[in-house]
């Protein structure tokens, strides 16, 4: 058997590393199906043998319970699938509220850990040791046990000014009701705003050319404070506010937050923050100190330093670690069954599940609704510390 | 691996599954020596453990019927305590024996989710407890109201019913347990709490000032209260029931946990046909003849374990109104036992 030079030696497929490779691959990718198949068509039979509804049946059926706290209309005769929506944007409001603050106060306690005012980093160090090092769930029911609930009844409520109302049913605030002509408020309320980014723009220019620096920061608030209001004055006060007013057991009227979602909001936000400043401040201080005493002899003072250079070399730092946080305040906020308050986890795994009986389907659906919360807020997390990320030239 | 081989594998998982899942449960209860029962984790007079951590109550002692009557010694139940919420999910995964935790039985619960009710241990409906300052006499003042209530109950949706019907508004307020509502109920979060009328007495004693609230006279729904157990064991349902049904025929025959060993003489043909001194009415339910005999002679009687319970034996005091027997205008009434 003569063989041509150079030409590799013929391999049976069963010896060939390839060939190998893909039967190894393709032979788990048909174990893994067939025992999701299995556990599907498993569980279904066994469900069907106990009478537990298997189809998504359900989805239409009337809820025939009340939730307290709806934004979009709804009542004991709404379907199920109302029930998802409603606590869907309940966890949202929730998620979407804490993720701002607790980005503020983060940020705001972990530059105040860093700081050389002696009381000042103390505070922050003794509030961010011991919130980490509670269980949220703990705080959670402190919020509500021993902080709101203890407040006192509607008819005895801490008034501010006679506008906005504390007591044990939650806080009661004056509600915005548009009247003829209160197009005028958002349209001036626009024309503030992109006045307000086009001086941002000419400040700018203006600064890289000559040097010269414009009051950015009060001239746009002027405008974007300014403007509506001289609209609403000039319009005829088309801005009317419904006041809240004891009526019968509670207060009628007004804007209502539930004593349910201040617990749950404080609670999530503070813990969160806690975690946020230790992140910001590994951040900061992962800026070579050089950066800052280079800018120092430059002449910048402090807060054009953090501005311009410390903190956008910390954002590198910060933002991947920054991103697990919100995942985290986003689950956590499922904790808001301990103490009542009407999310996604509680009436809808909870309530419905109850009501029909259709456990996995509604535990699946409700799984894959923090899945795509978790996986969206990554998503966009991901993109923005690309943006930040060192580029490489 | 080949696909048929783990198909094949698969096959036999999922049979042994289902056939563990559909085996009588006696057998089960047997083999391991207990019964698990799912019970109230706190409701004074249905569920409760005392200061020595022992369960006790109405719920409860019907737990120690069934394993006085299997086992012949009460003690051998291991009790899972249960939020509502959770109650349903835990009897159909099977990992418990029978719910006895003040369940209501309802249609959709036996058409809908697999369920059957053994039998009704305690006819209860839906009441108000509010502050008596309030000056409320009526539960249809409650209107604008906010109503402290417990979360996957047929109170819940009762709730929803009697305000809508009566065109009121109000504001639920839900907890998972009927611990949290009461807590809440209590520290002002609600102007009312709303439960089962045998509950709301039993809470009201948690209260930090009892006479400080008022029961309402309405009744706004029926609460038909008993055990459960999961559909397709005909055997084990009918021990449940009559387990029942022997405590209420004890009581009707005169039959009390301290006569009972006398009784075993009488020459009642009924009696006889109770205690197991004639016939043998156990066998088909799993059990052995005497297997009344061992519920009255450990547990007692239906009228017994009511007054102990939740009667002038216990703090609660509740009437046995239209839980008497039929022959005392009640609508406790049992099957034959022949």
């Amino acid at each position: 058997m003569a063989t041509i030079a150079g030409a590799p030696p013929k391999v049976r497929p069963w010896n060939d590393p390839f060939w190998r490779g893909l039967a190894y691959q393709v032979a788990l990718a048909v174990v893994v199906g067939v025992l999701i198949v299995g556990a599907i068509l498993n569980a279904r039979a066994n469900m069907q043998a106990r009478g537990i509804p298997t189809g998504f049946g359900f989805w239409d059926d009337p809820a025939r319970f009340d939730i307290n706290q709806t934004l979009i209309p709804y009542s004991a005769t709404s379907p199920n699938s109302r029930v998802f929506w409603v606590g869907l944007l309940n966890t949202l409001v929730v998620a979407g509220v804490g993720l701002v603050f607790a980005t503020m106060l983060g940020f705001a306690l972990g530059v105040a850990r860093l700081s050389r005012n002696w009381l000042i980093a103390k505070i922050a160090t003794v509030y961010i040791e011991a919130v980490r090092n509670v269980p949220l769930l703990v705080q959670l029911l402190f919020w509500y046990n021993a902080v709101l609930k203890p407040l006192p009844n509607p008819r005895q409520s801490i008034a501010l000014f006679d506008l906005a109302f504390l007591n044990n049913r939650g806080l009661f605030l004056p509600a915005p009701v548009p009247k003829e002509g209160f197009v005028a408020l958002p349209l001036a309320l626009g024309l503030g705003v992109a006045l307000a980014a086009a001086f941002a723009w000419w400040a700018r220019l203006r600064q890289r050319e000559t040097g010269a620096q414009a009051p950015v920061g009060a001239v746009s608030a002027a405008l974007i404070v300014g403007l509506p209001v001289a609209a609403h004055i000039l319009a005829g006060a088309p801005l009317a506010f419904d006041m809240p007013q004891l009526k019968g057991f509670n207060f009628a009227g007004g804007f209502r937050l539930t004593p349910e979602l201040v617990a749950l909001t404080v609670g999530l936000v503070t813990y969160t923050a806690a975690f946020i400043a230790e992140i910001v401040r590994a951040g900061v201080m992962s800026v070579p100190k050089g950066q800052h005493e280079a800018a120092a002899a430059l002449g910048l003072r402090a807060a054009p330093i953090r501005k311009l250079v410390t903190m956008p070399q910390a954002m590198r730092v910060i933002i991947p670690p920054l991103i697990n946080q919100y995942l985290n305040l986003t689950k956590n906020s499922t904790l808001a069954v301990a103490i009542g308050y009407p999310d996604l986890f509680n009436v809808f795994a909870g309530t419905v599940l109850n009501n029909t009986g259709a456990a996995v389907q509604i535990m699946f659906m409700t799984m894959g609704v923090y899945l795509a919360f978790s996986l969206a807020t990554s998503a966009i997390m991901n993109a923005y510390n690309a943006r930040m990320a060192l580029k490489e030239r | 691996m080949t696909k048929r081989a783990a198909l094949a594998a698969f096959a036999a998982l999922g049979l042994s599954v289902s056939s563990a899942a559909a085996g009588p449960t006696i057998d089960a209860v047997k083999k391991r020596g207990q019964l698990v029962c799912g019970v109230n984790p706190g409701v004074a007079g249905f569920g409760l453990p005392d200061d020595k951590g022992q369960y006790t109550g109405f719920d409860v002692d019907f737990c120690r019927a069934i394993a006085a009557a299997v086992f012949n010694d009460p003690t051998k139940v291991r009790y899972v305590a249960l939020s509502a919420k959770d109650r349903f999910t835990a009897l159909q995964s099977g990992e418990i024996d029978v719910l006895s935790r003040n369940t209501t039985w309802t249609q959709s619960r036996e058409v809908g989710q697999g369920f059957l009710f053994g039998a009704v241990t305690y006819y209860d409906g839906q009441g108000f407890m509010v502050r008596k300052k309030l000056n409320v006499g009526s539960a249809l003042e409650l209107s604008g109201a906010s109503v402290c209530v417990q979360q996957g109950t047929t109170t819940e949706l009762n709730l929803a019913d009697y305000f809508r019907s009566h065109d009121m508004k109000y504001e639920p307020v839900v907890f998972a347990t009927a611990d949290e509502g009461i807590k809440s109920y209590d520290t002002g979060r609600c102007d009312a709490f709303t439960s089962d009328m045998s509950q709301l007495y039993a809470e009201r004693t948690k209260l930090g000032q009892p006479d400080d609230h008022v029961i309402l006279p309405e009744v706004i729904s029926k609460e038909p209260l008993g055990p459960v157990v999961r559909q397709g064991d005909d055997q084990w349902f009918n021990l449940v029931k009559w387990t029942h049904y022997a405590m209420v025929t004890a009581e009707e025959l005169g039959v009390t946990q301290k006569n009972v060993d006398d009784k075993l003489k009488a020459p009642n043909p009924e009696t006889k046909r109770l205690l197991g001194t004639e016939g043998n009415f156990g066998e088909g339910l799993g059990l052995t003849a005497d297997w009344a005999y061992r519920i009255v002679k450990h547990v007692g009687n239906y009228g017994e374990i009511f007054e102990k319970n939740l009667g002038e034996g216990s703090r609660l005091k509740i009437k046995r109104g239209i839980n008497a027997l039929w022959t005392k205008n009640g609508l406790q009434y049992a099957p034959p036992i022949r």
